[in-house]
């Protein structure tokens, strides 16, 4: 009688699923940040010398940036002990079996080749910096249907791939996006020609197995005037005592009237350091679609940005973090409304426990050029104890006073009297706050593609519980 | 059989230790029996039905609360509801995005320590809500959330009826209900009621207690029990109140 069942609790849950190693045989690792190993990464990939060059652009704008003088502090980053390139030895392929055993079965265990089964359109799977499987449907190639790792998107569609790359995201945008630009590797590229639609989502895993690596993928999506496309992120990784990078880098396009939901769970283990940039740009009555659950990393800073471009184009934000013990996540979102009658919807929860950090920063800019546009902002934290934190932090610059504009944040402590009254009907204490968080993350768990809502589920189970990391 | 049997309690409140509200309580309820306790504001009944239920609320500072033989002075909340004894808050709590179907079978479970049988659970839960005149529909909605005030009273009684208690206590669930919705609540009631368990109803009304077979009625003033009787009480009180026994 539950409405759906992704509200029933997951029974004997353990982070062990996250937790397996490959056995290192099959790994190649490159430490450091030089010249050298940017030509050697590139040369390995048979890229284009106009790709080289932007990557040692890149090298010489990271030297030169500072870190941000806000957020977290990740001073402690020691570059020189982080392999920045790690590459499984034999390269990508199209079907399960053909993927080296001990690989195979981490991403078995985390139950992606079942899901691509059931579910999906189409998937691709990274193991470290090199992708190691990929594969669409057939029908779907046949409607001109682009769905590669990066490396064949470049390899294959050089034009459409150099029209697009690096043209949302600068390489000078901050300090870790030109890192990123320098040692980039992996990543998905997806083309959906004008007015088609897929009925199912296409999912990238990425996986970062190796201690002390970093993981640099850049995913490029652009959906074409008229398309559809619902795509679905999702990252793990092993917990370690190196600290590891991740600072990949996610380009969007949305044209006029097509639409794209694009959906993350990021559930990286809390060695990790998490820096991700994200943007869209978004077309005349065209809407992008955020969802993101925050769940691992020892810091997070992630805003994706989404520009309204064109008259009526929309974006819908939907975000939940949770930061345990030793956590800082530090996330939110930029909006820029460029055009008329734009519309923004966000919809941002955040949890944290055990001392962990939460900040959400909302930055939204209605440019003069804007009027009838509405915005709705909501962000919401539930601290489940004293020494937890949580903020929200909006900063909203509007230049026209033609706008329709919401904003609500709460910010509150678990309630003790709710946790008494359901303590009063038999559950325990664990299970009092665990049904109240659930509670409180039920409306972004339905926003999610239903496995993912589960797993999301599974998630704050395991956090609860304190046993991630 | 005695269910619950009070002696000398004595409570204070967590956030103002000088602040005495239950001052020698005594209380013994047996199966099969109807109790009433009726006294003024503030004189501590919300106080003595939490502190069976060891609210954090409240620091018990002496004397004992037995049920059924077993001392459970202080024992937690959960373990409490499990012996056996459900409390109907006078303020029932809201949860958001739990929706009443899950937390009755949430609930249900962890009282009963076994899976519900959802055929035969969602049959019950429909049999109970038509009796209470509530709407099924509401199964679906959030717990609580946005329900009125009679509403959320009868949805106290529902779970009393699922949950099915050795004792039941209410607190004040008939105020703020109007004429109707004060006899589906008394029907609830009847409903519970068989020889094997018993009910504590906290009121300051005789109304719900019309259709019903009322065993003791006792005046709770100042945090001690100052007087029992038989049914005839709770009218006399009504008519009179409690003048009589305020110094
Ligand atoms: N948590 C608390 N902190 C401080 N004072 C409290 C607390 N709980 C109750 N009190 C005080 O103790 C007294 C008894 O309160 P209680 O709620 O038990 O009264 P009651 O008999 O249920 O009253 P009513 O008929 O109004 O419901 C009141 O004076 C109240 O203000
Ligand atoms: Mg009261």
């Amino acid at each position: 009688m539950a409405k759906t069942d992704i509200n029933n609790y997951v029974d004997n849950e353990t982070r062990n699923i996250y937790n397996s190693v490959a056995l290192n045989e099959s790994i190649e690792k490159k430490y450091g940040l030089t010249k050298e190993i940017l030509e050697e990464i590139s040369k390995d990939k048979n890229e284009p010398k106009w790709v080289l060059d932007i990557r040692l652009k890149a090298l010489d704008t990271f030297f030169k940036m500072e870190d941000p003088d806000w957020g977290p502090d990740i001073s402690y980053l020691d570059l020189s002990k982080l392999a920045t390139y790690v590459k499984p030895v034999e390269g990508q392929v199209r079907n399960w079996e053909d993927v080296p055993e001990d690989i195979r079965d981490i991403f078995d265990k985390l139950g992606i080749p079942e899901s691509e089964k059931k579910a999906l359109a189409g998937s691709g799977a990274q193991f470290d910096s090199e992708v190691v499987y990929h594969n669409l449907t057939e029908d779907l190639k046949k409607q001109g249907i682009i769905y590669t790792s990066f490396d064949e998107g470049l390899r294959d569609y050089p034009e459409l791939v150099k029209k697009y790359f690096s043209k949302a995201v600068p390489i000078n945008d901050h300090k870790y996006i030109a890192l990123h630009y320098a040692l980039f590797s992996g990543g998905s590229f997806v083309y959906i020609p004008k007015n088609a639609k897929l009925d199912r989502p296409l999912q990238s895993y990425f996986r970062l197995n190796a201690p002390g690596a970093g993981q640099f993928e850049h995913t490029l999506i652009i959906v074409d005037e008229g398309a559809d496309l619902q795509f679905i992120e999702g990252c793990s990784a092993p917990g370690y005592n190196e600290l590891n990078l991740h600072a990949g880098c996610v380009e969007l396009f949305v044209e006029k009237n097509a639409s794209l939901r694009f959906s993350t769970i990021e559930n990286w283990s809390k060695n990790m350091l998490n820096l991700n940039t994200k943007k869209c740009f978004v077309g005349e009555n065209g809407k992008i679609e955020w969802i993101m659950g925050s769940f691992g990393s020892k810091v997070s800073m992630l805003y994706p940005l989404s520009v309204l471009n064109g008259e009526g184009a929309k974006v819908e934000f939907t975000n939940i973090s949770f930061a345990g013990k030793g956590q800082n996540l530090d996330t939110g979102l930029k909006i820029i409304h460029n055009a008329p009658r734009t519309s923004s919807i966000v919809n941002a929860k955040s949890i944290s426990k055990d001392g962990g950090i939460c900040t959400f920063r909302s930055n939204v800019h209605v440019k003069k050029n804007a009027p009838k546009s509405k915005l709705s902002l909501s962000c919401e934290s539930l601290m489940l104890d004293s020494i937890s934190r949580s903020d929200t932090i909006p900063v909203d610059t509007i230049e026209t006073d033609d706008v329709t504009f919401a904003h609500e944040a709460k910010i509150g402590k678990i309630s003790d009297q709710a946790i008494f009254y359901l303590m009063s009907r038999g559950l325990s204490e664990e299970e009092a706050k665990a049904l109240i968080v659930r509670g409180f993350a039920e409306p972004i768990a339905k926003a999610f593609p239903v496995e993912y809502a589960v797993e999301m589920n599974r998630l704050i189970d395991l956090e609860l519980e304190g046993s991630i990391g | 059989m005695k269910l619950l049997e009070i002696k000398n309690l004595k409570t204070i409140a967590e956030d103002d230790h000088d602040l005495n509200i239950l001052k020698g309580l005594n209380l013994d309820i047996k199966e099969g029996e109807v109790h009433v306790i009726m006294g003024p504001n503030g004189s501590g009944k919300s106080t003595l039905a939490n502190t069976i239920f060891s609210s954090p609320r409240y620091i018990i500072t002496g004397g004992s609360i037995k049920f059924m033989g077993e001392d459970i002075t202080g024992l937690s909340t959960d373990k409490i509801a499990k012996k056996g004894i459900f409390m109907s808050f006078q303020t029932p709590e809201e949860i958001p995005g739990v929706s009443l179907a899950q937390f009755l079978k949430t609930t249900k479970q962890s009282v009963t320590g076994e899976k519900v049988n959802l055929y035969k659970f969602t049959k019950e839960v429909e049999e109970y809500m038509s009796k209470l005149n509530m709407n099924y529909d509401y199964v679906n909605r959030d717990f609580n959330v946005g329900f009125s005030g009679g509403e959320k009273k009868k949805n106290e009684i529902l779970q009393m009826l699922i949950l099915n208690p050795k004792l039941a206590i209410l607190d004040e669930t008939d105020s703020g209900l109007d004429v109707d919705a004060i006899k589906t609540v008394s029907k609830g009631i009847n409903l519970f009621k068989n020889d094997n368990n018993a009910v504590l109803i906290i009121t300051h009304s005789t109304k719900i207690l019309k259709s019903l077979k009322v065993d003791k009625v006792h005046i709770l003033v100042d945090g001690k029990i100052i007087k029992t009787g038989d049914g005839s009480l709770a009218e006399i009180i009504e008519n009179d109140g409690y003048s009589e026994y305020i110094k």
